[in-house]
């Protein structure tokens, strides 16, 4: 139970003086939905952005299954097995929403460089493309482009976008963050569904969903980490509450 | 990126490739009856330009990537081109291809070097290294500077058919340019195609979902820049000529003009484009240097009011794909 899937050694990035990560040494365990929490600027994206290499850490080591993944570019990170989604929803706009979440299906015919190709060799992907979007309740916008979809519709597009690609490990950038109510309940429940076989990293701010959803919970603030523990531990830690409602008296 | 993919939106949903089918046969039709009432030099000439515009489509339409130095493969194909059927006594069809292989080799130095940028940077370095290898053309002695190459034999197509006869000539360039424009219809849609319009929706989604988004970049670009070759190296052949004209920056910008005239993202939109823009240059040439002022107009219009273009409004008229 308690294997170390991804784990960051002093992970630190500077901009031009400026530290939004500074020592980070976080360990996932496989299996758990782990939750990286803290106040606006704490530096939990730039986490994010460090651990799927759209950015280069100034300084320590990031090691996926035993494997330094430090040196590698982001693309080679989503192919080991680690897919991010994005805190604006990253979808393709002017593509439907089953074209959408087809581009990631195509992602297991290897690299797609044969252009002379009809693009109907896609269709064999379209029954488990139905069968994503139908899980996360887009059954009935199949064809339309995902522009036109409501945003916390197009979250839940890429999620399934995301869950297409089956990725060991998933890191979940604020994916209830401007949902409504029953959204959010429905991307939890899909979250709880699909962390089955799989390890989820996130970032939340919604506090009830990290209650109900998280084993593990990391506090960053001003990029450092202040503590890790389960709920009940974080939540009644008077340091937290400092950093997050800026009131040591509360 | 974001300045091409508003008037991309025109493009409909699945399943309506009959307008393709339709738009297609009306299309041959005309080429085929066209010769009958328009002069097939002129048709010839707005043939090669309709085939570089669908290969510049190709690749601001579909990558959404802007070169702005698109004459550099159409240029140096058709001097090539011209070269090897003069100098080498090379058949037409060889003569061509040589063009587009230079074109492709050029596409694929420069295109490495463009494709490590974004945006006006990507634009300003396709413009740089075209302008050298534009001074290359000036001053090396095979391209015959000024002159340019003249009096390119046309020669025999396969050893059998000569193609001095006007006609004869025309059927050969439209068979190539509508060899080439199917072709760039299956790129389009292919699972090449369909990761290309990917990157051009959102490249770092793309890249998260484990696309490594350069090497399709570089693969459109190389393949933009071999048709851009073929109407190169076609039009030497027909016009018998190899010149500056080709190869210069002016040449770049009129292939933008032509691509947004018909329509970026549209299939049939870079072939009306440049019929138009070939048209008025042919057509208003009596009225001398008013032509660049008018296509300057046109193309303020455009961006204005018409951002889809002719084909592109047209499509979003009758809620159908071109």
């Amino acid at each position: 139970m308690s294997e170390t899937i991804l784990a960051t050694e002093n992970l630190t990035k500077e901009f031009a003086g400026f530290v939004a990560v500074a020592n980070v040494n976080l360990r996932v365990e496989r299996g758990t939905i782990h939750a990286l929490i803290g106040p606006n600027g704490a530096g939990k994206t730039t986490c994010f952005n460090l651990l799927t290499k759209f950015l280069q850490p100034t300084q320590g080591r990031i090691v996926f299954k035993g494997r330094d993944i430090t040196a590698l570019a982001p693309a080679d990170v989503a192919q080991l097995g680690i897919v991010r989604s994005f805190q604006i929803s990253a979808v393709f706009p002017h593509l439907t929403v089953l074209e959408n979440v087809r581009i990631a299906l195509q992602r297991r015919r290897g690299a797609s460089f044969d252009f002379w190709r009809s693009k109907r060799v896609l269709d064999q992907f379209n029954e488990r493309a139905l069968k994503l979007v139908a899980d996360v309740g887009l059954s009935d916008v199949v064809h339309v482009a995902a522009v036109e979809l409501p945003y916390g519709r197009k979250r839940a597009l890429e999620i399934a976008t995301t869950l297409a690609l089956d990725p060991e490990m998933l890191l979940l950038d604020e994916p209830t963050a401007g949902m409504g109510h029953e959204d959010v309940a429905r991307i939890a429940a899909l979250i709880k569904s699909v962390s089955a076989n799989r390890t989820i990293l996130m970032v939340e701010h919604n506090l009830s969903v990290v209650e109900n959803l998280c084993q593990r919970i990391t506090v960053l603030t001003r990029g450092r980490v202040l503590t890790e523990g389960d709920y009940q531990t974080v939540s009644n830690n008077p340091e937290v509450r400092e950093a997050y409602m800026g009131t040591g008296h509360a | 990126m974001a300045v091409t993919s508003a008037p991309i939106a025109a493009a409909g949903r699945q399943g309506q490739s009959w307008s393709h089918v339709i738009a297609f046969v009306v299309m041959v039709g005309f080429f085929a009856i066209a010769p009958l009432f328009i002069y097939p030099l002129f048709l010839m000439k707005a043939l090669c330009f309709a085939l570089f515009a669908c290969a510049f489509n190709l690749l601001l339409g579909y990558v959404g990537l802007l070169s702005f130095g698109h004459a550099l493969y159409f240029g140096w194909a058709s001097y090539l081109s011209a070269y090897a059927a003069k100098a080498w006594g090379f058949p037409p069809e060889f003569a061509i291809l040589t063009g587009a292989a230079t074109a492709a080799v050029l596409g694929l130095i420069a295109g490495s070097i463009a494709i490590r940028r974004q945006g006006i940077y990507f634009a300003m370095i396709t413009l740089a290294l075209a302008q050298m290898m534009y001074f290359f053309a000036v001053q090396a002695p095979f391209t015959g500077g000024e002159d340019g190459i003249q009096s390119v034999p046309r020669g025999w197509l396969f050893g059998l058919f000569d193609l001095r006869d006007q006609m004869t000539m025309y059927i050969a360039v439209l068979t190539i340019f509508l060899a080439c424009f199917l072709l760039i219809y299956r790129i389009i849609n292919s699972p090449f195609g369909e990761v290309l319009k990917a990157i051009r929706e959102n490249e770092q989604r793309a890249i998260s979902l484990g696309y490594k988004t350069d090497r399709y970049k570089l693969m459109a670009f190389v393949l933009s820049a071999t048709f851009a070759g073929v109407a190169g190296a076609t039009k030497a052949i027909v016009f018998q000529l190899a010149s500056l004209t080709d190869v210069d920056w002016p040449m770049s910008g009129e292939v933008v003009l032509m691509a947004l005239v018909g329509g970026l993202g549209t299939v049939f939109g870079p072939v009306a484009g440049a019929f138009i823009v070939v048209a008025m240059q042919n057509y208003l040439a009596q009225v001398g240097q008013w032509v660049l002022v008018i296509q300057g107009i046109i193309f303020v219009l455009c961006v204005l009011l018409f951002r889809r273009g002719v084909v592109g409004e047209l499509a979003h008229y009758l809620r159908i794909r071109l």
